[in-house]
Order: structure tokens, then C-alpha cells, then sequence
């Protein structure tokens, strides 16, 4: 390699005579110069592809990120309780550390009756808590109430709490779930009247 | 030895050649009007952009951005560490002296008028610049891997979710997947320290370059206009004739106030200490109250109170119009007067956008509209209100207690602030009133018909009906009063126009 640039260079250091006048020459060069760049723009379309194909890699069907989850046995919340059920996010890594242990809220209607709440305010996604004396949702953050099933009861949220599908397989209360409930990868940005807040997770 | 350091100066020079170029920059000359400390901002923001390199360098020497020991090393740092808790408190210091000292340098800028010709570009590389320190504020706040970065990358990404069509995909690209966890804290580390720093150290130059290039602004005085055709040969007449040399002429202020900021930061990281970390990011701990730093209350305080149907279209597209008008501004008005005595506008706009920031930032620190979420079961009901209560009386303030409806509404000074304090409420609504109100609720008030059973309503707003002053009685129906006194005592006089209670009442 050396070898061969050596003499390129000590042709730099003595520059030859310059040919102003031959438009041939310089046409080459320019011609030369605009196929680098071409090869260039290639190579770099070319890489590009697989780049953003990796920095896009989060950018998926929701779908794909849920899955069924076992919040354990379902008589383990009794009858006519909202209790905090804790699981762990099914698409975990090692260095996620505490974060992939998501928290949501059962409720245990009667007999086969279920209600799974997400964790997350309808709002801006504050952790809402339960008081079953007054049988109330309180958000923290902006003060957002919701009812013991979840229906917007008063303050900023346009909607209920979101809401897991669940299902009662073998003895034990399965969710789907897998993402943080937002109002994109739920129902939609609709004005849901008081009263209901009936929207699963995935719309 | 003297000619040794001049033998090996020369060998330096003549290789990279620096000495001209930083003579002309040194030895410029500056309007004389301009060696104010008015014109100290600028190269104090710079300082401060220095001191959060040099301070964050220092800090990743131990920090760990991962999600599962970001919160243990911070820790290590504050607890383990010589020294490592003030180096996060000067970081962190850093950057609210940085985000306000940028935001006078804007300020300054603005009410000088040195937006206008030729300084265009100035100006818009600068409003980037804004944008970037804001965004290094918030992307440290969520390094600084706590509760409340937990909650605030939460409450982020219910933001980025309400965007059309596309939320969904964003916030899985700003989380890095579909929850907030370790890809996530993974990607806020990339931004905080190589993406957004590396964009910033580039303006800054350019910002820096083209205040050499171009000369600072002169001071502004009214009726001196600036007309693109004749501005720069005027500017240079008015450097040529008062003129003095940049440096030491107009920069010892520069240096004694950017000194004077380094000590104040220092000061502040050795008497107030770092900023948390406060409890660890586990989500399953849902007992917290997630605030955002001191810069963003405004933006938590806005978010409280405008009307739902506002909110979705006010948080996406304000902060776009906010940043294209800044940018607009030197090409609306990038010609004539520049001095703030002839523009009212502009000194009326800096001085409402100051008040109304202080304004929110004061409510985002009080939050009026949070419930308290332990103040049922922290503060007593006084027992002045209490005293000589009948036991349906005190069945009321013990339903009161019990159904948290302290936590939204305040007795005797403490409990929340979300519902109207109720020392005087008896005053203000009849029982038949308040007894709908609790059942069925209404404005921001849950109802509570199905939550209490009808002997709690009645204790409860019976309570509720002694909370008056002694001289003031309660309000009444006077059509019900009527029916009442007279089935009372059928043969009786009519009844008198202001009966006064029966129930009792707080002295």
C-alpha cells in the first residue's frame, strides 16, 4: 500500500502542470468525482437499510408484544375486593431490573366475574390507587377519579380505566397483556361518556 | 528557559497556525456601549456548558445506565464516594442554573433586538440551543433512574400516545419497546450524552462563531433603525470610531460573571446537596406522588387545568407553534427599531410569558388540584367541631374520615385542596342540597350513592350541616321550613322569617 502511494505523493509535493485549457481532462476528473459519489450514495442506501431497520426494531404491531399472563390462582382474590396483583412483563431482560414488574388491580365482581385495571391513569399514565372504604380509583397526579368498576368519576380523564382481557383458565386468572395501557394501543382518542370505562386494553 | 518556551511555542504555531486567527477574535473591536453586564448571559450559559460536560464526564466515570443498577450506583455516588455527591449536586445545579440562564440570555437577546439583521441565524441556532438544554433537562431527569423519572417517562409517553395514527409506534420508540424498562433507559443515556451533547457543542460553536463573525449587537437606542442596507456599514463605523478592543475591554465582566455563577452553582451543591434519587423505579410501588423538576411544573400545572377537550391539541401543537415563532421572529421583524422603549409588544409578551410561567410554576409546587392521598388518615378532625355533638353528629365526621373525603376536601386547614374546604359549608348549601350532592355527585365530585349506605349519608350530612360560624346559621328551604314548623305545631303562628338552627353549631 505504501509502495503505491508513494510516488502519488511526492507527485503532490511537486504539483504538475496545471491544463486550464483541456476541457477533456476536467470533464474526466468531474466525471470521476461524481461516480465516487454515486458509489458513495449507494453504499450509504445500501447501509442504510439494515440501520434503520435496527433503530425502527421497537416500532410494532401491538399485538405482537402481548401474551396471556397467569396473575395466579383466581380464588386468591376474594369475592367483592379490588386487590393489587403484580406480574411480570413477558418480554423481560435481564438488566430491566424492578421496572418489568407491572402492577394492575383485580376485581373480583361475583362467581366468575372479573375486572382487570391497568395501573395507569386514562390521563398521563400516573399510578392510580384504590380506597376501598370510599370505593374510589385516586390518581396522584392530577386527581383523576374513577368508580370501583373503573368508570371515570370526576377530574381530567376522558375515559374509565383501561382495562385487561382476562379469563379464568384451569383455576387460574390469565390477562393478556404486555405493554403500558396508553390511550394509543387502546380504544381511541374518543370521548367515552361517564359511566362505562368498559374498554380492553387492545382495541 | 524563556527561549526554550518561545523555541517550542513556534514549533506549536507553525503547525497548527492559531495565533492569528485568535488575535483577530481577542483584539476585535466591540461598540464601547457593549462592555455592560447586560451582555454576560451568553458567555455564562457557555460556562455552564462546560462545567455539565466536565461534571457528567466525571459522573459516567461511575454511574451505570442500566436499568437494574442505575438507582444503586446513584446511590454509591451519594453515599460511597468521596466527594460524588457534590459532583451530582453541581451536575444537577448546573443544569437549573443552565435552563435559567439561558432562558435570560433569550430574554436579554430579545428586548435588545439582536435578532434583527444581520444576526438572523444567531438567533435561530440559538433557539435550538433552548431546545436542546430543555432537552438535556429532561433526559438527566430521567437518568437520574427514580420514581419520579418512572412516572415521569410515563406520563411522556401518554403524551407521545395521543399523537394520530402514529402514537402507538411512538411511544414503543421512545420507551424502546412496549414498556418503560431497561431499552429505555438504555436510549435516554444515548441522548443525554452523545446525541443531544454532540448537536450542542456544534451550535454552541457556530453560535459563538457567528457573534465573532458578525460583532456584537451594539447597544440599542430608540430611533437608531435597522435597515439591511446600510446596517453593517454603520455597525462598522460605530466599532471604528468607539470602539475598544473585545478583550480585556468588555470580557473581564464576562469573566467575573461567569466566575460569580460557577460559585453561586458550587454554593448551591454544597448547601442544598444532589437532587434524589427518591424511591427506586419499581412500578409495583404504587405509593408515590410523581412530580416532574422544578423547570416542567409549569407543563404539570397546565396539564391540571385545561379543559379535557383542549388538552390533546394544546400539548402537541403548542410547543411546535411556540418554536416556530420564535423562529419566525428575525424575518417578521428582522429590520427597524430594536431598542425596548419603542416596543411595547415585545417587552408586554416577555413580561406576560415571565408572569404566567411563575404563576403555574408556583400552583405546580402547591398542586391544589391533587388530592392528599393520606390525609384521612393523617389529620384529625378538630375536636372543636365536635363538641357537644350529638352521637348522630359524630357517626358524620367519623363517615367523613373514614370515606377520605379529606383527601379532596380541607377542615380546619388541613386535608386537600381538589373540592372546596367545608369549615363553612352549611352556610352555603341546605341539607336536602349537600345530601344530593354526596349521592350523586357532580362537577369534580365522585358520587357516592352506591359507596355509602343511607344511615352513613345521613350521619354524614348532618355532620356536615354543624360546620357553620356560631353567628351565622345554616342555609335553609324556606318552603321546607314552613312545612316542617307547621306540622310541628299545626295550630301555631307562621313561621318567622330566619329560624335559627337546631342542630347546633361550631364556635
Amino acid at each position: 500500500m505504501n509502495h503505491e502511494t508513494q510516488p502519488q505523493q511526492s507527485g503532490l509535493a511537486n504539483p504538475a502542470p496545471s491544463h486550464p485549457a483541456d476541457p477533456l481532462i476536467v470533464s474526466r476528473r468531474w466525471l470521476l468525482f461524481k461516480a465516487g459519489i454515486a458509489l458513495n450514495g449507494l453504499v450509504g442506501i445500501a447501509l442504510a437499510v439494515p440501520v434503520l431497520r435496527y433503530l425502527f426494531a421497537p416500532w410494532r404491531k401491538d399485538s405482537s408484544y402481548d401474551s396471556w399472563i397467569s396473575l395466579g390462582p383466581a380464588d386468591t382474590f376474594p369475592a367483592g375486593e379490588t386487590r393489587l396483583a403484580i406480574y411480570k412483563n413477558p418480554s423481560a431482560n435481564s438488566w430491566d431490573g424492578q421496572t418489568d414488574n407491572v402492577a394492575c388491580y383485580v376485581r373480583h365482581v361475583e362467581g366468575n366475574q372479573f375486572q382487570v385495571f391497568a395501573i395507569n391513569c386514562a390521563h398521563l399514565g400516573c399510578p392510580v390507587r384504590w380506597f376501598p372504604q370510599s370505593q374510589l380509583f385516586l390518581c396522584p397526579c392530577h386527581g383523576g377519579v374513577y368508580y370501583a368498576d373503573g368508570s371515570r368519576a370526576a377530574g381530567p380523564p376522558e375515559r374509565g380505566l383501561f382495562t385487561y382481557n382476562w379469563s379464568v383458565v384451569s383455576g387460574e386468572l390469565l390477562i393478556d397483556a404486555g405493554q403500558m395501557p396508553t390511550l394509543s394501543n387502546t380504544a381511541s382518542l374518543v370521548n367515552i361518556p361517564t359511566g362505562r370505562g368498559d374498554c380492553p386494553c387492545r382495541g | 528557559m524563556k527561549q526554550t518556551a518561545d523555541r517550542v511555542y513556534g514549533w506549536f504555531e507553525r503547525r497548527l497556525q492559531f495565533e492569528a486567527p485568535l488575535r483577530d477574535a481577542v483584539l476585535h473591536p466591540v461598540p464601547r456601549s457593549t462592555a455592560s453586564w447586560f451582555y454576560v448571559f451568553g458567555s455564562a450559559a457557555f460556562t455552564l456548558l462546560f462545567l455539565q460536560i466536565v461534571t457528567g464526564v466525571l459522573l459516567a466515570l461511575v454511574y451505570v445506565p442500566s436499568a437494574g443498577e442505575a438507582w444503586n450506583s446513584l446511590n454509591v455516588l451519594n453515599h460511597q464516594i468521596p466527594f460524588g455527591w457534590f459532583l451530582r449536586a453541581l451536575h444537577g445545579w448546573g443544569s437549573n442554573f443552565m435552563v435559567a440562564i439561558v432562558f435570560i440570555h433569550m430574554a436579554q437577546v430579545f428586548l435588545f433586538g439582536a435578532y434583527k439583521f444581520p444576526r438572523e441565524l444567531t438567533w435561530i441556532l440559538g433557539v435550538f440551543l433552548l431546545v436542546m438544554t430543555l432537552g438535556m433537562a429532561f433526559t438527566g431527569q430521567v437518568l437520574r433512574f427514580d420514581q419520579d423519572a418512572y412516572w415521569g417517562l410515563g406520563i411522556g409517553a401518554s403524551i407521545l400516545s395521543r399523537v394520530p395514527w402514529i402514537g402507538g409506534g411512538l411511544v414503543h420508540m421512545l420507551l424502546g419497546g412496549p414498556i418503560i424498562a431497561g431499552a429505555t433507559l438504555s436510549r435516554f443515556f444515548v441522548l443525554h450524552v452523545f446525541i443531544i451533547p454532540g448537536a450542542m457543542l456544534l451550535f454552541a460553536f457556530l453560535h459563538v462563531w457567528m457573534v465573532l463573525k458578525l460583532g456584537i449587537n451594539e447597544w440599542p437606542m430608540p430611533g437608531r433603525l435597522v435597515h439591511r442596507a446600510t446596517y453593517i456599514e454603520e455597525y462598522n463605523r460605530m466599532t471604528h470610531d468607539d470602539g475598544i478592543p473585545f478583550v480585556p475591554g468588555a470580557f473581564w465582566k464576562d469573566l467575573a460573571f461567569s466566575g460569580a455563577i460557577l460559585a453561586a452553582v458550587a454554593v448551591c451543591a454544597l448547601v442544598l446537596g444532589p437532587f434524589g434519587p427518591s424511591g427506586q423505579p419499581d412500578p409495583s410501588i404504587i405509593q408515590t406522588v410523581p412530580k416532574p423538576d422544578f423547570f416542567f411544573l409549569w407543563i404539570y400545572t397546565a396539564l391540571a387545568y385545561l379543559p379535557p377537550a383542549m388538552e390533546t391539541p394544546f400539548i402537541l401543537i403548542a410547543p411546535l407553534v411556540a418554536i416556530a415563532i420564535l423562529l419566525a421572529i428575525p424575518f417578521w421583524a428582522g429590520e427597524g427599531e430594536k431598542s425596548w422603549h419603542r416596543r411595547p409588544v415585545a417587552v408586554l409578551t416577555v413580561s406576560t410569558v415571565a408572569v404566567c410561567w411563575g404563576v403555574l410554576t408556583q400552583l405546580g409546587t402547591t398542586t391544589p388540584w391533587s388530592p392528599h392521598m393520606s390525609a384521612w388518615s393523617g389529620d384529625p378532625i378538630p375536636a372543636r367541631y365536635l363538641r357537644n355533638a350529638t352521637p348522630l353528629v359524630r357517626e358524620g365526621a367519623a363517615v367523613f374520615q373514614a370515606k377520605q373525603c379529606r383527601n379532596c376536601h380541607s377542615i380546619g386547614g388541613s386535608g386537600g385542596e381538589r373540592g372546596p374546604e367545608l369549615d363553612n359549608v352549611a352556610t352555603r348549601m341546605t341539607i336536602d342540597q349537600m345530601r344530593f350532592k354526596v349521592v350523586s355527585g357532580g362537577g369534580n365530585m365522585p358520587a357516592y350513592g352506591k359507596n355509602l349506605s343511607p344511615a352513613e349519608i345521613e350521619a354524614l350530612v348532618n355532620f356536615l350541616e354543624t360546620l357553620h360560624p356560631a353567628n351565622e346559621p345554616p342555609a335553609y328551604d324556606a318552603a321546607r321550613r314552613a312545612v316542617d314548623n307547621l306540622q310541628a305545631q299545626p295550630s301555631a303562628v307562621p313561621p318567622v322569617a330566619n329560624p335559627a338552627p337546631s342542630r347546633g353549631a361550631n364556635p
